[in-house]
């Protein structure tokens, strides 16, 4: 009998063109390299430099997402990019594309979005891939039972040039979710929470495993959001065992195998998850039974608590270090410890980027917002994932909610996640963000950001301050 | 990308956990489609003052420091976006090196292919470092690649790990893409036996 193996042996060992030794890493097969405006064009220019073709443009696919503009279309149905830079760097895609042959979903069109949106959206993500891309939260594609992690130009280059990486192997933490969520409670809380239990840096080294009765419970959207943040815990991959779930969500979608083909491939993937007796290098756990919505206080994502909770007392925590990063963190957030989050008012709230974009984050929203106001003073960015998403919120009138209760409805990209667009945080203000990172200055120059849930995004809109979402879940 | 063997160089102390790759490059800087102007960014936040002036407290603007080649930082060092932007934006200050007590796995990796070194260092010597640079900010240490080891003031040579194969491409100065490019007949072989999965064309 055959040594039990998990999830990411199995993708690991299928994709091994050459496998590692001690004097030289493997050479790992790439099914699927995602690229974008911002971590490709240097790599391009290392092609030309070598006179190299990329090896595999079929097994490529381009979009714009990070630097472009999210402002609603002019009278010509054109979203109009004003940023000299962002102009340069969209023109260098295109220009690239073109000369090697690589689909590009051009700013605008039918299915452009965010590259960690479009990919699973295409069909094109499926399980028991490799998928890289330039970007740290490819890691998002997990959620299908692939193996997604981010890379860095160099080996956007790599790719580029031979459809492989060198790659020592990773090892293993199962990331056990028991129970069930409870009501108000969502995927983000989960990510949040294990992020905030174990730190940013617990995962350094290791591919998450996310199991559980709770991980199971969720839907493909959800997973994908969990998977997402396994770089904000400092993992590079994260992955989920396919199932019926996963694979109803692939079935039928434009790059997704078809008919027959689909069969046998799902035949292949349910040989995928961990078998019984695989062993992990490490494991994590979090109970869902009593998980509450999280929110974060400081400057980078495990600094969160329950939105019940307080801010942490720098004499609670166990060493200077800590206490110095709690300090400085709460001198930028100009926040103070002891004291709860619920009542903070907010100046931006933004739903949006590749954590909490898709459909159902924005029906969660959408659900709070209908025939209400968001509160004076409060400005609501509400960015579809990609247009894809958009047009199925506009078919489903959700655009029409956000907009009636004084939501600004955007074109689909990154947004105020990163502070390389227009869309950007003003400095001292407070945001809730539904998106993955509260760094300093991340959403732009002294920007303060509360990573939560879109069902506390969306209930803070409401009335403008931290709000616990349970506690509007009654007037639905 | 010029080979590493021996140098000494000027330390300086960054003690801070967690040091985020937003915080090294911030994403404004990265619109460019070259290298080109990462310097300049390099710890905008800290490193420059509201009005756009140097901020004198900050370590890199000391005048002891100011031509500092390696750099002593906190835990997890480099966490965040993959942007190589961050390797690129350090080594085009000047930083050859970079000592913690851990590294983010993608910025690790993108630092080795710069010929940024990420070294590696228990606790106890990570605070005695910080201690001697705090004591004499002029301290030099020296990093030697081929035997792996880190020399202190005095004399002490403490040991740090790191893959051989990145050993080797830094000591010789060569970039992976030519080993890899060496595998075609491998990679074509991989091809034609591996089930066709994805079809970005079609």
């Amino acid at each position: 009998m055959s040594t039990p193996q998990t999830l990411f042996d199995k993708v690991w060992n299928a994709h091994l063109v050459r496998p590692e030794t001690p004097d030289t890493p493997a050479v790992l097969y790439i099914d699927l390299h995602l690229i974008h405006e911002v971590t490709s064009p240097q790599a391009f220019t290392e092609l030309r430099r070598r006179g190299i073709k990329v090896r595999r443009p079929d097994r490529t696919l381009a979009t714009m997402d990070h630097s472009t503009p999210t402002t609603p279309r002019n009278s010509l149905g054109i979203i109009p990019v004003i940023d000299p830079q962002a102009i340069n760097q969209l023109d260098q895609l295109r220009a690239n594309c073109a000369e090697f042959g690589i689909p590009l979903f051009e700013l605008g069109s039918a299915n452009q979005g965010i590259v960690h949106v479009i990919g699973p959206e295409q069909g094109l993500t499926q399980p028991g891939l490799t998928i890289v891309c330039g970007d740290s939260h490819t890691s998002t594609h997990g959620a299908f039972g692939a193996l997604g992690f981010g890379i860095g130009t160099s080996e956007v280059g790599h790719v580029f040039a031979t459809q492989c990486l060198l790659q020592r192997k990773a090892k293993t933490c199962a990331v056990r979710v028991d129970g069930r969520l409870n009501p108000g409670v969502t995927a983000k809380d989960i990510i949040l929470a294990i992020i905030a239990k174990y730190g940013i840096g617990a995962g350094t080294g290791y591919v998450f495993e996310y199991c559980g009765e709770a991980i199971r419970a969720l839907s493909m959207e959800e997973r994908m959001t969990i998977c997402n943040m396994s770089i904000e815990g400092g993992a590079r991959a994260g992955m989920v065992a396919p199932d019926d779930t996963t694979f109803e969500y692939v079935a039928g979608r434009p790059f997704a195998p078809q008919g027959a083909d689909f069969e046998a491939a799902v035949a292949r993937w349910r040989t995928l998850p961990t078998d019984d007796g695989a062993t992990f290098d490490h494991e994590l756990t979090l109970n869902a039974n009593e998980l509450v919505p999280m929110i974060t206080y400081g400057t980078n994502p495990g600094m969160g608590i329950p939105i019940t909770g307080v801010i942490p007392l720098p004499e609670e925590l166990p060493d200077a270090a800590a206490r110095q990063t709690l300090d400085k963190a709460l001198a930028y957030m100009a926040l103070e410890p002891g004291k709860t989050l619920l009542g903070h008012p907010i100046d931006v709230v933004f739903i949006g980027s590749c954590t909490n974009s898709r459909i159902s984050d924005l029906r969660q929203a959408a659900q709070f917002l209908a025939g209400r106001k968001i509160a004076a003073g409060v400005r609501v960015m509400v960015v579809p994932g990609s247009q894809q998403v958009k047009a199925q919120a506009e078919r489903e009138g959700l655009d029409e909610v956000f907009k009636a209760a004084g939501a600004e409805w955007r074109e689909a990209g990154c947004s105020a996640c990163l502070g390389m667009n227009d869309d950007k945080v003003p400095p001292g203000k407070y945001a809730l963000s539904t998106s993955n990172r509260n760094f300093v200055g991340r959403q732009g120059p002294g920007a303060r950001t509360l990573l939560a849930s879109p069902l506390t995004a969306a209930a803070t809109a409401v009335t403008g301050v931290v709000t616990d979402p349970r506690t509007m879940l009654d007037s639905l | 990308m010029e080979p590493i063997t021996t140098f000494s160089a000027n330390a300086a102390a960054l003690p801070t956990a967690n040091v985020d790759t937003d915080q090294i490059i911030p994403a404004k800087y990265l619109k460019v489609t070259d290298k080109s102007g990462l310097a300049k960014g390099l710890f905008e936040a800290w490193r420059y003052l509201p009005d756009g002036s140097l901020n004198p407290d900050f370590v890199l603007n000391r005048p002891e420091t100011a031509g500092a080649q390696i750099l002593i930082a906190g835990d997890n060092f480099g966490c965040g976006s993959s942007r190589e932007h961050a390797p690129w934006a350090l080594t085009s200050y000047g930083i050859k090196a970079v000592i913690s007590t851990s590294f983010a796995d993608i910025f690790r990796s993108n630092s080795l292919k710069n010929g940024l070194l990420p070294i590696v260092v228990d606790a106890e010597t990570y605070h005695e470092l910080v201690s001697i640079c705090e004591e004499d900010p002029t301290v030099e240490l020296t990093v030697d690649l081929a035997t792996q080891r880190l020399m202190l003031p005095g004399g002490r040579a403490v040991g740090f790990p790191i893959d051989g194969f990145s050993k080797h491409c830094l000591l010789n100065g060569v970039d992976e893409l030519g080993f890899i490019l060496s595998a075609e007949d491998a990679v074509a072989a991989y091809e034609a036996g591996a089930p066709r999965t994805v079809n970005t064309q079609g």
